[in-house]
């Protein structure tokens, strides 16, 4: 045998092979996408549904399911060929530690994003540990402004943060307290002690009295708290124009049916992001004790028939349109709206498409997202107040549904 | 701040806290008086019976008050049946395996509930919880005033039963003399089973009172025998007015400190005070001295 012979057919050999290789890859390739066609989109959606927060966390579970069943029913992602998604439920027993313990089993298990975590100091854990997977975290509540500042390019927030509900807030305060006359010029902040409470307490020390406004006294309590007692008898010493709480849905509660109790009636309570304040499963309740409470939360969009359609939905399974459950509809949507823009279900990719997210199919009134550093910057919580057995939007005017009674009626 | 607007009901609050602090450290300190053990499952088995209570009105309709009724010798008959069944055949006698025992029962019922009703925190919602009496310039809740007139109720018939009745003399006989009372014919077995189920009866009458006002979560009763202990320091080991007066200052130190130095430290106050005692009166406030 010639050498030219042997080089020839080398290089024969070498092409023949080199385009075999293709073919194989190829053909091999071919049924993984095969595969990824109608193949589950997993996805972690992490609530605390037991301890402390159950409820809040329920409520949550109950929007992000909603929305996966609505994803799931509409065809599911049509870029992955109409994947439907396979949600892992996971609890974070409403502990930091929880949610890190359900993060780490939802990776192992090979989801592509998790959406939840409820309260701030989940959230802050989860997503952290969600970033050393490089797994897309959208958070769906949790409010303290570190969340999306510490540089993580895994976690996204759509709702509003501290920075802006607390602004907003006190705006509005002002031109609440302004519109009526100045009434108001005494403050007391009662707050829970973690993240969300201690963090907004801190916010409001800082910024209330450059609005004309004195703080008389800022008091923490835990969570759970099971009695108020004390902090209404500090609350009547004082006499505050104002009443600001700052905690969970028990708590608030609590601290609004003690003050109804001990006959404590200032001439508002104000809440930010108020645990009950704005709930419709507190005004059912303890309508009294709700009575004329305003609060600055996050609210629904009340024009999206699309809102609409989904509180009649929920009402109609016997449960409360809570704000925990349209900010979780809202999130599955957005994560789903990535994903399809990705086409893919690979993290680094879903990241990408919820970074240049422009999604504007949620129920808030938020306007299309658009995410700077993780938070979009769309996101601002509504003024609502109590009045008869209904929650009404007070502030801004464009949504508002009824005018704020301020001062609150003696009783 | 010292207003007696504010010092009259916080005094207030703090005996009606107080009174059911002081019945679950009765049961603390019968079951030392007697049996000369610190029961460690004292918190477990008092978060067992706020569950108890808790289902006996979510599911049956049970009012709590009138559950503590049959609670409370439901209760005396486990107590009895864990002394007598379990802790005392366990122990072989030596009080450091009694620990060890009580100890393990403590993690083997918290564990339980634990598993059967997760890390939920259950409360129940009384139509009249939040009805108040006008005292002065307070308005104490109704709860609390229950709670305070049962504590005494429970007390007083404690103390009847140990002063005036034979089982109550056996009871004091093996207190003191445990090997004298044996030779005078006292089943020794049985009168520390009858004082553990005594015990144990307080406790689940302390859960009736304290379900109403309060939250359970299998760690529930923890919260509470940390302060027991405190009051049985306090009012002297073994002793039943020490435990009532020892548990009405504790309620009310920890109504001040909790005005004073804000609801997340309210039980700094306690620990203080404990501190204090042991420091300058070991023997507690009734406690024979050494």
């Amino acid at each position: 045998m010639s050498r030219w012979q042997l080089q020839l057919s080398r290089r024969k050999f070498l092409r023949s092979t080199a385009l075999g290789a293709t073919a194989v890859a190829g053909l091999l390739h071919a049924p993984a996408i095969l595969r990824a066609q109608g193949a589950a989109v997993k996805i972690g959606v992490l609530h605390p549904v037991s301890g402390a927060l159950s409820y809040s966390g329920q409520q949550g579970r109950l929007g992000a399911t909603m929305a996966i069943d609505d994803v799931n029913a509409s065809g599911g992602i049509k870029a992955l060929g109409g994947a439907k998604f396979d949600p892992m439920l996971g609890d974070a027993q409403s502990t930091p530690d929880g949610g890190n313990a359900e993060v780490e089993k939802m990776n192992a298990a090979g989801v592509c994003a998790v959406v939840g975590g409820y309260a701030s100091a989940i959230c802050l854990s989860a997503s952290q540990t969600a970033a050393r997977y490089d797994l897309p975290y959208v958070v769906d509540v949790g409010v303290v402004d570190s969340i999306v500042t510490r540089g993580l390019k895994n976690t996204f927030r759509f709702g509003p943060g501290f920075g802006v509900i607390a602004k907003t807030a006190l705006d509005n305060l002002v031109t609440i307290n302004d519109q009526a006359g100045k009434p108001a010029k005494t403050v007391m902040i009662v707050h829970e002690d973690s993240a969300f409470g201690a963090g907004l307490a801190k916010l409001l020390n800082a910024q209330l009295p450059d609005r004309g406004f004195q703080v008389l006294e800022t008091i923490s309590h835990p969570t759970p708290t099971r009695e108020f007692d004390n902090v209404v008898l500090k609350i009547k010493a004082q006499n505050p124009d104002l009443v600001i709480p700052a905690n969970y849905y028990n708590e608030y509660v609590l601290l609004a049916r003690t003050m109804q109790q001990q006959r404590v009636r200032p001439k508002g309570i104000y809440s930010v992001l108020g645990g009950a304040a704005s709930s419709y499963k507190f005004v059912k309740e303890f309508p009294e004790a709700a009575q004329y409470i305003m609060d600055c939360n996050h609210w629904f969009d009340p024009k999206n028939p699309k809102a609409l359609d989904l509180k009649k939905r929920v009402e109609d399974k016997g449960q409360f349109f809570t704000y925990e459950v349209y900010m979780n509809y809202s999130s599955i949507l957005l994560l789903a709206d990535a994903i399809e823009r990705a086409a893919s279900t690979d993290r680094a990719k879903i990241t990408q498409a919820l970074a240049s997210s422009t999604f504007s199919g949620h129920v808030m009134p938020y306007g299309p997202t658009k995410f700077v550093d993780g938070q979009n910057q769309g996101a601002a919580p509504v003024n609502t107040q109590v009045l008869g057995k209904d929650i009404q939007v007070i502030l801004p005017v464009q949504f508002a549904s009824a005018k704020p009674v301020f001062p609150m009626p003696p009783a | 701040m010292l207003s007696p607007v504010i010092l009259i009901p916080a005094v207030l609050n703090g005996l009606m806290a107080g009174a059911v602090y002081a019945l679950v450290a009765l049961g603390l300190t019968l079951i030392y008086g007697v049996l000369h053990i610190i029961n460690f499952a004292h918190g477990a088995l008092l978060t067992a019976a706020m569950f108890a209570a808790f289902f006996a009105f979510t599911l049956l309709g049970v009012d709590p008050y009138l559950a503590a009724f049959l609670l409370g010798p439901l209760f005396f008959a486990i107590g009895y049946a864990l002394q007598r069944f379990i802790i005392g055949p366990a122990a072989h006698g030596e009080d450091r395996n009694f620990l060890l025992v009580t100890l393990g029962l403590a993690i083997v019922i918290e564990n339980a509930l634990l598993y059967f009703f997760r890390a939920d925190t259950r409360t129940i919602n009384l139509p009249y919880a939040f009805d108040v009496i006008e005292i002065g310039p307070a308005f104490v809740a109704m709860p609390r005033i229950i709670a305070f007139g049962a504590v005494i109720a429970v007390a007083a018939a404690l103390w009847t039963i140990m002063r005036w009745t034979d089982t109550g003399k056996a009871i004091r006989a093996v207190a003191k003399e445990k090997l004298g009372a044996e030779l005078c014919g006292i089943n020794v077995a049985h009168i520390y089973a009858i004082t553990f189920g005594l015990g144990t009866a307080c406790v689940a009458v302390a859960a009736c009172l304290l379900i109403p006002t309060y939250y359970v979560n299998p760690t529930a009763g923890e919260a509470f025998v940390l302060i027991a202990f405190t009051i049985v320091v306090l009012g002297g080991m073994g002793s039943i007015a020490g435990a009532l007066i020892g548990g009405l200052c504790v309620g009310v130190v920890e109504s001040f400190s909790s005005i004073f130095l804000g609801e997340s430290l309210g039980q700094i106050g306690i620990f203080i005070m404990f501190i204090v005692v042991l420091l300058a009166r070991p023997s507690g406030l009734f406690g024979a001295r050494p």
